[in-house]
Protein backbone atom coordinates (compact mmCIF):
# COMPACT_ATOMS: atom_id res chain seq x y z
CA UNK A 1 0.00 0.00 0.00
CA UNK A 2 1.18 3.14 -1.25
CA UNK A 3 0.24 6.68 0.72
CA UNK A 4 1.49 9.40 -0.71
CA UNK A 5 4.82 10.24 1.01
CA UNK A 6 5.09 13.71 2.58
CA UNK A 7 7.26 16.56 0.83
CA UNK A 8 10.68 16.54 2.69
CA UNK A 9 11.17 20.19 3.50
CA UNK A 10 14.36 22.16 2.53
CA UNK A 11 14.88 25.76 3.27
CA UNK A 12 17.89 27.86 2.97
CA UNK A 13 18.27 29.91 6.23
CA UNK A 14 20.56 31.81 7.68
CA UNK A 15 22.31 31.72 11.15
CA UNK A 16 24.60 33.70 13.91
CA UNK A 17 27.59 32.32 13.98
CA UNK A 18 31.42 33.33 15.23
CA UNK A 19 33.91 33.45 12.57
CA UNK A 20 37.39 32.55 14.41
CA UNK A 21 40.55 33.71 11.70
CA UNK A 22 43.16 31.76 13.27
CA UNK A 23 46.69 32.79 12.39
CA UNK A 24 50.10 31.13 11.74
CA UNK A 25 51.74 29.80 13.75
CA UNK A 26 48.89 27.88 14.88
CA UNK A 27 51.01 27.11 18.08
CA UNK A 28 51.26 30.80 19.19
CA UNK A 29 48.02 31.73 18.06
CA UNK A 30 46.19 28.48 20.39
CA UNK A 31 48.58 29.77 23.13
CA UNK A 32 46.04 33.25 22.73
CA UNK A 33 43.14 31.07 22.42
CA UNK A 34 43.94 29.07 25.84
CA UNK A 35 44.59 32.57 27.46
CA UNK A 36 41.45 34.47 26.21
CA UNK A 37 39.63 30.31 27.29
CA UNK A 38 41.21 30.71 30.72
CA UNK A 39 39.73 34.20 31.92
CA UNK A 40 36.27 33.96 30.24
CA UNK A 41 35.25 29.53 31.25
CA UNK A 42 33.17 28.52 28.37
CA UNK A 43 32.90 31.07 26.19
CA UNK A 44 33.21 28.58 22.99
CA UNK A 45 30.95 26.20 24.62
CA UNK A 46 28.18 25.29 22.38
CA UNK A 47 28.09 28.09 20.43
CA UNK A 48 28.54 28.02 16.81
CA UNK A 49 31.76 28.49 15.31
CA UNK A 50 32.85 29.02 11.85
CA UNK A 51 36.94 28.63 10.92
CA UNK A 52 37.89 31.53 8.62
CA UNK A 53 41.32 30.19 6.72
CA UNK A 54 41.19 32.48 3.73
CA UNK A 55 44.83 33.45 2.74
CA UNK A 56 46.64 31.11 5.18
CA UNK A 57 49.18 28.95 3.41
CA UNK A 58 48.48 25.72 4.95
CA UNK A 59 47.81 21.81 3.75
CA UNK A 60 45.37 19.30 4.92
CA UNK A 61 47.14 17.99 7.69
CA UNK A 62 47.65 21.34 9.28
CA UNK A 63 44.10 22.05 9.39
CA UNK A 64 42.88 18.60 10.55
CA UNK A 65 45.32 19.04 12.89
CA UNK A 66 44.07 22.41 13.70
CA UNK A 67 40.48 21.27 14.22
CA UNK A 68 41.83 18.37 16.44
CA UNK A 69 43.29 20.73 18.58
CA UNK A 70 40.10 23.19 18.58
CA UNK A 71 37.63 19.82 19.28
CA UNK A 72 40.01 19.06 22.21
CA UNK A 73 39.60 22.85 23.95
CA UNK A 74 35.82 21.74 23.44
CA UNK A 75 35.53 24.66 20.42
CA UNK A 76 33.67 22.61 17.64
CA UNK A 77 34.04 23.58 14.49
CA UNK A 78 30.91 23.71 12.31
CA UNK A 79 31.97 24.95 8.76
CA UNK A 80 35.25 26.09 7.22
CA UNK A 81 35.35 29.28 5.36
CA UNK A 82 37.49 29.95 2.64
CA UNK A 83 39.49 26.71 2.17
CA UNK A 84 40.11 25.46 -1.15
CA UNK A 85 38.57 22.07 -2.05
CA UNK A 86 41.43 20.01 -1.87
CA UNK A 87 41.73 21.01 2.11
CA UNK A 88 38.66 19.44 2.99
CA UNK A 89 38.31 15.72 3.24
CA UNK A 90 34.82 14.56 3.81
CA UNK A 91 35.65 13.76 7.49
CA UNK A 92 35.55 17.04 7.94
CA UNK A 93 33.28 20.54 8.91
CA UNK A 94 31.54 21.66 5.42
CA UNK A 95 32.69 24.23 3.31
CA UNK A 96 30.86 27.29 3.89
CA UNK A 97 30.89 30.59 1.83
CA UNK A 98 28.54 33.61 1.20
CA UNK A 99 28.98 35.36 4.78
CA UNK A 100 27.23 37.88 5.23
CA UNK A 101 28.10 40.83 7.45
CA UNK A 102 26.22 41.32 10.75
CA UNK A 103 26.59 43.18 13.65
CA UNK A 104 29.52 43.15 15.95
CA UNK A 105 30.21 40.74 18.47
CA UNK A 106 31.99 41.33 21.66
CA UNK A 107 33.92 38.94 23.19
CA UNK A 108 32.91 38.71 26.93
CA UNK A 109 34.98 41.88 28.58
CA UNK A 110 36.63 40.78 31.33
CA UNK A 111 38.17 44.07 34.04
CA UNK A 112 41.31 43.01 32.92
CA UNK A 113 40.84 41.60 29.18
CA UNK A 114 43.75 42.35 27.13
CA UNK A 115 42.14 43.93 23.80
CA UNK A 116 45.15 42.92 21.58
CA UNK A 117 45.41 39.63 22.78
CA UNK A 118 41.55 39.21 22.24
CA UNK A 119 41.35 40.85 18.72
CA UNK A 120 42.85 37.90 17.01
CA UNK A 121 40.80 35.63 18.58
CA UNK A 122 37.65 36.28 17.75
CA UNK A 123 37.46 38.10 14.62
CA UNK A 124 34.51 40.12 14.78
CA UNK A 125 31.57 38.85 12.20
CA UNK A 126 31.18 41.98 10.83
CA UNK A 127 35.20 42.28 9.29
CA UNK A 128 33.76 39.56 6.61
CA UNK A 129 33.14 41.78 3.51
CA UNK A 130 30.14 41.20 1.83
CA UNK A 131 31.07 38.97 -0.90
CA UNK A 132 30.00 40.94 -4.07
CA UNK A 133 32.94 43.09 -3.32
CA UNK A 134 35.27 40.47 -2.33
CA UNK A 135 38.28 40.38 -5.02
CA UNK A 136 36.75 37.69 -7.15
CA UNK A 137 38.47 34.35 -8.32
CA UNK A 138 38.71 33.92 -12.05
CA UNK A 139 38.82 31.12 -14.64
CA UNK A 140 40.27 31.07 -17.62
CA UNK A 141 39.34 28.40 -20.37
CA UNK A 142 41.40 28.62 -23.77
CA UNK A 143 39.73 26.12 -25.98
CA UNK A 144 36.18 26.07 -27.12
CA UNK A 145 33.58 24.61 -24.78
CA UNK A 146 31.52 22.06 -27.16
CA UNK A 147 28.11 21.32 -27.48
CA UNK A 148 27.20 18.89 -24.33
CA UNK A 149 29.91 20.56 -21.69
CA UNK A 150 28.99 22.29 -19.03
CA UNK A 151 31.29 24.81 -17.21
CA UNK A 152 30.18 25.52 -13.55
CA UNK A 153 31.81 27.95 -12.07
CA UNK A 154 30.42 29.77 -8.74
CA UNK A 155 33.35 30.81 -7.10
CA UNK A 156 33.61 33.74 -9.93
CA UNK A 157 34.56 34.79 -13.40
CA UNK A 158 34.69 32.85 -16.15
CA UNK A 159 36.56 33.95 -19.17
CA UNK A 160 36.77 32.01 -22.28
CA UNK A 161 39.22 32.71 -25.72
CA UNK A 162 37.38 30.50 -28.38
CA UNK A 163 33.66 29.88 -28.90
CA UNK A 164 30.83 28.13 -26.73
CA UNK A 165 28.88 25.60 -28.49
CA UNK A 166 25.15 25.42 -29.21
CA UNK A 167 24.19 22.91 -26.61
CA UNK A 168 27.01 23.71 -23.97
CA UNK A 169 26.63 26.37 -21.02
CA UNK A 170 28.64 28.47 -18.74
CA UNK A 171 27.85 28.84 -15.44
CA UNK A 172 29.59 31.88 -13.83
CA UNK A 173 29.08 33.10 -10.18
CA UNK A 174 30.51 36.37 -11.17
CA UNK A 175 30.84 37.46 -14.93
CA UNK A 176 31.18 35.96 -18.16
CA UNK A 177 33.48 37.03 -21.20
CA UNK A 178 33.76 34.57 -24.32
CA UNK A 179 36.21 35.92 -27.11
CA UNK A 180 34.38 34.48 -29.32
CA UNK A 181 30.62 33.72 -30.57
CA UNK A 182 28.12 32.26 -27.87
CA UNK A 183 26.01 29.90 -29.17
CA UNK A 184 24.69 28.15 -25.67
CA UNK A 185 23.27 29.06 -22.50
CA UNK A 186 25.56 31.85 -20.40
CA UNK A 187 24.21 32.39 -16.70
CA UNK A 188 26.24 34.78 -14.61
CA UNK A 189 26.14 36.00 -11.17
CA UNK A 190 24.29 32.78 -10.30
CA UNK A 191 25.43 33.07 -6.64
CA UNK A 192 23.48 36.62 -6.33
CA UNK A 193 25.41 39.12 -7.90
CA UNK A 194 23.41 41.24 -9.52
CA UNK A 195 26.49 43.08 -10.88
CA UNK A 196 27.49 40.56 -12.87
CA UNK A 197 27.30 40.39 -16.66
CA UNK A 198 27.84 38.72 -19.65
CA UNK A 199 30.13 39.93 -22.62
CA UNK A 200 30.97 38.37 -26.12
CA UNK A 201 31.97 39.06 -29.78
CA UNK A 202 29.25 37.41 -31.50
CA UNK A 203 26.18 36.98 -29.89
CA UNK A 204 23.98 33.84 -31.05
CA UNK A 205 23.00 32.82 -27.88
CA UNK A 206 20.53 30.57 -26.85
CA UNK A 207 19.86 31.50 -23.73
CA UNK A 208 21.61 34.46 -21.62
CA UNK A 209 20.46 35.30 -17.53
CA UNK A 210 22.15 37.15 -14.79
CA UNK A 211 21.43 36.45 -11.18
CA UNK A 212 18.42 34.28 -12.35
CA UNK A 213 16.87 37.09 -14.51
CA UNK A 214 17.20 35.40 -18.36
CA UNK A 215 16.63 36.14 -21.65
CA UNK A 216 16.04 33.22 -24.85
CA UNK A 217 16.98 33.69 -28.42
CA UNK A 218 13.87 34.66 -28.69
CA UNK A 219 13.41 37.59 -26.89
CA UNK A 220 16.90 39.22 -28.00
CA UNK A 221 16.94 41.77 -29.97
CA UNK A 222 17.26 40.74 -33.90
CA UNK A 223 19.69 43.29 -34.39
CA UNK A 224 22.03 42.06 -32.14
CA UNK A 225 22.67 38.99 -33.51
CA UNK A 226 26.06 38.49 -34.56
CA UNK A 227 27.43 41.18 -32.64
CA UNK A 228 29.30 41.89 -30.38
CA UNK A 229 27.69 42.27 -26.97
CA UNK A 230 27.36 42.71 -23.37
CA UNK A 231 24.19 41.91 -21.06
CA UNK A 232 23.71 43.84 -17.31
CA UNK A 233 20.61 43.60 -14.97
CA UNK A 234 18.60 47.12 -14.60
CA UNK A 235 16.86 46.36 -11.17
CA UNK A 236 14.89 43.38 -12.14
CA UNK A 237 15.08 43.55 -16.16
CA UNK A 238 17.69 42.15 -18.24
CA UNK A 239 19.15 44.80 -20.49
CA UNK A 240 21.90 44.10 -23.54
CA UNK A 241 23.69 46.64 -26.15
CA UNK A 242 26.18 46.61 -28.66
CA UNK A 243 29.86 47.02 -27.69
CA UNK A 244 31.72 49.64 -28.56
CA UNK B 1 53.52 0.12 -34.40
CA UNK B 2 50.22 1.16 -36.75
CA UNK B 3 48.27 3.90 -36.65
CA UNK B 4 44.42 3.82 -34.83
CA UNK B 5 41.88 5.76 -36.17
CA UNK B 6 38.91 6.35 -35.12
CA UNK B 7 35.82 7.41 -37.75
CA UNK B 8 32.87 9.51 -36.00
CA UNK B 9 30.34 11.91 -35.69
CA UNK B 10 27.18 11.71 -33.30
CA UNK B 11 24.89 11.69 -35.35
CA UNK B 12 23.62 8.48 -37.75
CA UNK B 13 23.47 8.37 -41.18
CA UNK B 14 26.28 10.82 -42.24
CA UNK B 15 29.03 8.49 -43.80
CA UNK B 16 30.44 7.15 -41.04
CA UNK B 17 30.61 3.46 -42.45
CA UNK B 18 30.99 4.36 -46.26
CA UNK B 19 34.16 6.83 -45.29
CA UNK B 20 35.62 3.97 -43.43
CA UNK B 21 35.59 1.89 -46.33
CA UNK B 22 36.81 4.36 -49.10
CA UNK B 23 39.34 5.70 -47.08
CA UNK B 24 40.72 1.99 -45.61
CA UNK B 25 40.56 0.69 -49.68
CA UNK B 26 42.43 4.61 -50.66
CA UNK B 27 45.15 3.68 -48.04
CA UNK B 28 45.17 0.16 -48.76
CA UNK B 29 46.14 1.03 -52.28
CA UNK B 30 49.08 2.62 -51.75
CA UNK B 31 50.48 -0.61 -50.39
CA UNK B 32 49.61 0.39 -46.80
CA UNK B 33 48.43 -2.82 -44.29
CA UNK B 34 44.92 -1.62 -43.31
CA UNK B 35 42.47 -2.63 -41.26
CA UNK B 36 38.71 -1.56 -40.98
CA UNK B 37 36.84 -2.32 -37.67
CA UNK B 38 32.84 -2.61 -37.55
CA UNK B 39 32.50 -0.96 -33.57
CA UNK B 40 28.43 -0.72 -34.70
CA UNK B 41 27.77 -4.59 -32.92
CA UNK B 42 24.16 -5.26 -33.28
CA UNK B 43 23.67 -2.88 -36.51
CA UNK B 44 27.14 -3.74 -38.70
CA UNK B 45 26.85 -2.26 -41.80
CA UNK B 46 30.67 -2.40 -42.72
CA UNK B 47 30.48 -5.93 -44.29
CA UNK B 48 28.17 -4.73 -46.65
CA UNK B 49 29.89 -1.98 -47.60
CA UNK B 50 33.05 -3.84 -48.40
CA UNK B 51 31.61 -6.71 -49.95
CA UNK B 52 32.42 -9.10 -47.33
CA UNK B 53 29.10 -10.36 -45.83
CA UNK B 54 28.90 -13.31 -47.17
CA UNK B 55 32.01 -14.06 -46.05
CA UNK B 56 31.61 -13.66 -41.74
CA UNK B 57 32.62 -16.48 -39.49
CA UNK B 58 33.71 -15.12 -36.63
CA UNK B 59 33.45 -11.27 -35.54
CA UNK B 60 35.06 -9.24 -32.92
CA UNK B 61 32.68 -10.28 -30.23
CA UNK B 62 33.81 -13.87 -30.24
CA UNK B 63 37.14 -12.49 -30.50
CA UNK B 64 36.71 -10.72 -27.02
CA UNK B 65 34.80 -13.63 -25.53
CA UNK B 66 38.00 -16.01 -26.69
CA UNK B 67 35.72 -18.04 -28.83
CA UNK B 68 37.86 -17.11 -31.68
CA UNK B 69 41.63 -16.31 -32.14
CA UNK B 70 41.65 -12.70 -34.16
CA UNK B 71 43.47 -13.90 -37.50
CA UNK B 72 40.36 -16.62 -37.75
CA UNK B 73 37.73 -13.27 -37.07
CA UNK B 74 39.88 -10.80 -39.92
CA UNK B 75 38.80 -10.97 -43.75
CA UNK B 76 41.28 -10.09 -46.32
CA UNK B 77 39.73 -8.32 -49.40
CA UNK B 78 39.39 -10.09 -52.54
CA UNK B 79 40.59 -7.04 -54.39
CA UNK B 80 43.19 -5.50 -52.29
CA UNK B 81 45.68 -7.67 -50.75
CA UNK B 82 46.48 -5.30 -48.00
CA UNK B 83 43.05 -4.45 -46.62
CA UNK B 84 41.45 -6.58 -43.72
CA UNK B 85 38.18 -6.22 -42.07
CA UNK B 86 37.31 -7.25 -38.35
CA UNK B 87 33.27 -7.62 -38.45
CA UNK B 88 31.02 -6.66 -35.90
CA UNK B 89 28.60 -9.41 -34.32
CA UNK B 90 24.87 -8.66 -35.70
CA UNK B 91 23.16 -10.92 -32.72
CA UNK B 92 24.74 -9.41 -30.13
CA UNK B 93 24.53 -5.97 -28.46
CA UNK B 94 27.35 -3.27 -27.26
CA UNK B 95 28.02 -5.07 -23.75
CA UNK B 96 29.39 -7.29 -25.48
CA UNK B 97 32.40 -5.11 -25.94
CA UNK B 98 34.26 -4.90 -23.00
CA UNK B 99 36.72 -2.21 -22.27
CA UNK B 100 39.82 -4.69 -21.63
CA UNK B 101 38.71 -6.88 -24.73
CA UNK B 102 38.68 -3.79 -27.04
CA UNK B 103 41.97 -3.04 -25.59
CA UNK B 104 43.74 -6.22 -26.46
CA UNK B 105 42.12 -6.76 -29.79
CA UNK B 106 43.38 -3.09 -30.77
CA UNK B 107 47.02 -3.71 -29.37
CA UNK B 108 46.82 -6.93 -31.15
CA UNK B 109 45.97 -4.96 -34.00
CA UNK B 110 48.27 -2.28 -34.07
CA UNK B 111 51.47 -4.36 -34.08
CA UNK B 112 50.04 -5.95 -37.55
CA UNK B 113 48.91 -3.40 -39.31
CA UNK B 114 49.90 -0.09 -40.85
CA UNK B 115 46.32 1.49 -39.88
CA UNK B 116 43.67 0.77 -37.71
CA UNK B 117 40.73 2.16 -38.62
CA UNK B 118 37.72 1.88 -36.23
CA UNK B 119 34.34 2.62 -37.55
CA UNK B 120 32.01 4.12 -34.55
CA UNK B 121 28.56 3.20 -34.32
CA UNK B 122 26.37 6.60 -33.65
CA UNK B 123 25.31 8.13 -30.58
CA UNK B 124 27.72 9.10 -27.45
CA UNK B 125 26.94 5.47 -25.46
CA UNK B 126 28.98 2.35 -24.80
CA UNK B 127 30.26 1.20 -28.49
CA UNK B 128 30.78 4.86 -29.28
CA UNK B 129 32.90 5.95 -26.48
CA UNK B 130 34.92 2.59 -27.10
CA UNK B 131 35.34 2.92 -30.50
CA UNK B 132 37.06 6.78 -29.87
CA UNK B 133 39.12 5.46 -26.47
CA UNK B 134 42.54 4.10 -28.06
CA UNK B 135 42.19 6.38 -30.97
CA UNK B 136 45.97 8.01 -32.25
CA UNK B 137 43.36 10.37 -34.48
CA UNK B 138 39.98 11.14 -34.92
CA UNK B 139 38.22 12.09 -38.19
CA UNK B 140 35.01 13.31 -37.43
CA UNK B 141 32.28 12.94 -40.13
CA UNK B 142 29.88 15.73 -40.54
CA UNK B 143 27.09 16.97 -42.99
CA UNK B 144 27.21 20.63 -43.65
CA UNK B 145 24.02 21.13 -41.56
CA UNK B 146 22.79 22.22 -38.21
CA UNK B 147 22.22 18.86 -36.46
CA UNK B 148 24.91 17.08 -37.55
CA UNK B 149 27.62 20.06 -37.16
CA UNK B 150 26.29 19.90 -33.30
CA UNK B 151 26.30 16.20 -32.57
CA UNK B 152 29.97 16.65 -34.13
CA UNK B 153 30.66 19.42 -31.48
CA UNK B 154 29.49 17.02 -29.05
CA UNK B 155 31.68 14.28 -30.49
CA UNK B 156 35.09 16.57 -30.26
CA UNK B 157 33.95 17.03 -26.36
CA UNK B 158 34.30 13.77 -25.58
CA UNK B 159 37.30 13.22 -27.84
CA UNK B 160 39.21 15.65 -26.21
CA UNK B 161 37.88 14.44 -22.38
CA UNK B 162 36.77 10.45 -22.38
CA UNK B 163 39.87 8.97 -24.54
CA UNK B 164 43.06 7.70 -23.65
CA UNK B 165 45.16 10.53 -25.44
CA UNK B 166 42.84 13.28 -23.58
CA UNK B 167 43.35 11.14 -19.86
CA UNK B 168 47.09 10.92 -20.25
CA UNK B 169 46.91 15.26 -20.95
CA UNK B 170 47.99 14.55 -24.87
CA UNK B 171 46.11 16.53 -27.59
CA UNK B 172 43.89 14.21 -29.50
CA UNK B 173 44.36 15.00 -33.48
CA UNK B 174 41.10 15.49 -34.83
CA UNK B 175 40.03 16.15 -38.33
CA UNK B 176 37.04 17.14 -40.02
CA UNK B 177 35.25 15.70 -42.83
CA UNK B 178 32.35 17.33 -44.45
CA UNK B 179 30.70 14.65 -45.99
CA UNK B 180 27.30 14.86 -48.00
CA UNK B 181 28.18 17.93 -49.96
CA UNK B 182 26.22 19.66 -52.50
CA UNK B 183 26.96 22.62 -54.09
CA UNK B 184 23.77 23.48 -55.79
CA UNK B 185 22.18 23.38 -52.35
CA UNK B 186 24.93 25.52 -50.87
CA UNK B 187 24.38 27.70 -53.90
CA UNK B 188 20.69 28.32 -52.52
CA UNK B 189 21.77 29.01 -49.17
CA UNK B 190 20.31 25.40 -48.03
CA UNK B 191 23.53 24.52 -46.42
CA UNK B 192 25.70 25.54 -44.13
CA UNK B 193 28.72 26.89 -45.59
CA UNK B 194 32.05 25.03 -45.59
CA UNK B 195 33.61 28.36 -43.74
CA UNK B 196 30.40 28.53 -41.01
CA UNK B 197 30.71 24.86 -40.46
CA UNK B 198 35.00 25.49 -39.44
CA UNK B 199 34.07 28.67 -37.46
CA UNK B 200 31.60 26.23 -35.11
CA UNK B 201 33.81 23.00 -34.86
CA UNK B 202 37.30 24.93 -35.13
CA UNK B 203 39.33 21.73 -36.24
CA UNK B 204 41.36 21.15 -39.65
CA UNK B 205 39.48 20.41 -42.70
CA UNK B 206 41.10 16.53 -43.74
CA UNK B 207 38.40 16.96 -47.30
CA UNK B 208 35.03 17.36 -48.49
CA UNK B 209 32.91 14.97 -50.30
CA UNK B 210 30.60 15.76 -52.39
CA UNK B 211 27.48 14.45 -52.02
CA UNK B 212 26.94 11.98 -55.54
CA UNK B 213 25.11 8.67 -56.73
CA UNK B 214 28.69 7.09 -57.12
CA UNK B 215 28.56 6.78 -53.49
CA UNK B 216 24.85 4.74 -53.41
CA UNK B 217 25.98 2.98 -56.16
CA UNK B 218 29.50 1.60 -54.52
CA UNK B 219 27.85 0.99 -51.07
CA UNK B 220 24.96 -1.29 -52.97
CA UNK B 221 27.82 -3.08 -55.42
CA UNK B 222 29.67 -3.77 -51.73
CA UNK B 223 32.72 -1.60 -52.74
CA UNK B 224 34.48 0.94 -51.52
CA UNK B 225 33.80 4.27 -53.77
CA UNK B 226 37.36 4.37 -54.19
CA UNK B 227 37.87 1.04 -55.42
CA UNK B 228 34.47 0.88 -57.45
CA UNK B 229 35.32 4.33 -59.49
CA UNK B 230 38.55 5.62 -58.55
CA UNK B 231 37.62 8.16 -60.85
CA UNK B 232 34.62 10.10 -59.25
CA UNK B 233 34.78 13.04 -57.53
CA UNK B 234 34.14 11.38 -54.68
CA UNK B 235 36.53 8.79 -54.84
CA UNK B 236 39.10 11.99 -55.56
CA UNK B 237 38.52 13.22 -52.48
CA UNK B 238 38.68 10.43 -50.59
CA UNK B 239 42.05 9.43 -52.04
CA UNK B 240 42.88 13.20 -51.50
CA UNK B 241 41.81 13.05 -47.39
CA UNK B 242 43.90 10.20 -47.20
CA UNK B 243 47.10 12.52 -48.63
CA UNK B 244 46.38 14.88 -45.81
CA UNK B 245 46.41 12.14 -43.50
CA UNK B 246 49.68 10.61 -43.78
CA UNK B 247 50.96 14.36 -43.48
CA UNK B 248 50.92 16.14 -47.24
CA UNK B 249 49.90 20.25 -47.37
CA UNK B 250 47.59 19.76 -50.15
CA UNK B 251 44.86 22.61 -50.48
CA UNK B 252 40.71 21.71 -50.27
CA UNK B 253 38.98 22.79 -52.87
CA UNK B 254 35.17 22.98 -52.31
CA UNK B 255 33.56 21.52 -55.12
CA UNK B 256 31.17 23.21 -57.47
CA UNK B 257 33.38 26.40 -57.17
CA UNK B 258 35.60 27.00 -60.20
CA UNK B 259 39.19 26.14 -59.97
CA UNK B 260 41.88 28.56 -60.33
CA UNK B 261 39.48 31.17 -62.22
CA UNK B 262 38.44 33.11 -59.08
CA UNK B 263 41.88 31.91 -57.13
CA UNK B 264 39.36 29.72 -54.98
CA UNK B 265 41.48 26.81 -53.96
CA UNK B 266 41.54 27.25 -50.54
CA UNK B 267 44.28 26.32 -47.73
CA UNK B 268 42.28 25.63 -45.37
CA UNK B 269 43.37 25.24 -41.47
CA UNK B 270 40.83 25.96 -38.84
CA UNK B 271 42.84 25.87 -35.44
Amino acid sequence: MLTKPRPIRLKGRSFLALSLAPELPFEDWLVGLDDLAARSAGFFLRRPVVLDVSGLDINKADLRKLIDDLGQRNVRIMGVEGARPSLLGPDMPPAMSDGRPAGDFEPPAEADLDKTQAAPAVEPVSSVPPTATQAPASLMITQPVRSGQSLFFPEGDVTIVGSVASGAEVVAGGSIHVYGTLRGRAMAGTTGHGSARIFCTKLEAELIAIDGFYLTAEDMEPDLRGRAVQAWLEGRALKTGILG
Amino acid sequence: MGKVIVVTSGKGGVGKTTSTAALGAALAQSGEKVVVVDFDVGLRNLDLVMGAERRVVYDFVNVIQGEAKLPQALIRDKRLETLYLLPASQTRDKDNLTPEGVEKVIAALKRAFDWVICDSPAGIERGATLAMRHADVAIVVTNPEVSSVRDSDRIIGLLDSKTLKAESGERMEKHLLLTRYDPSRADRGDMLKVDDVLEILSIPLLGIIPESMDVLRASNLGSPVTLADERSAPARAYFDAVRRLKGEALPVAIPGERRGFFGKIFGRKAA
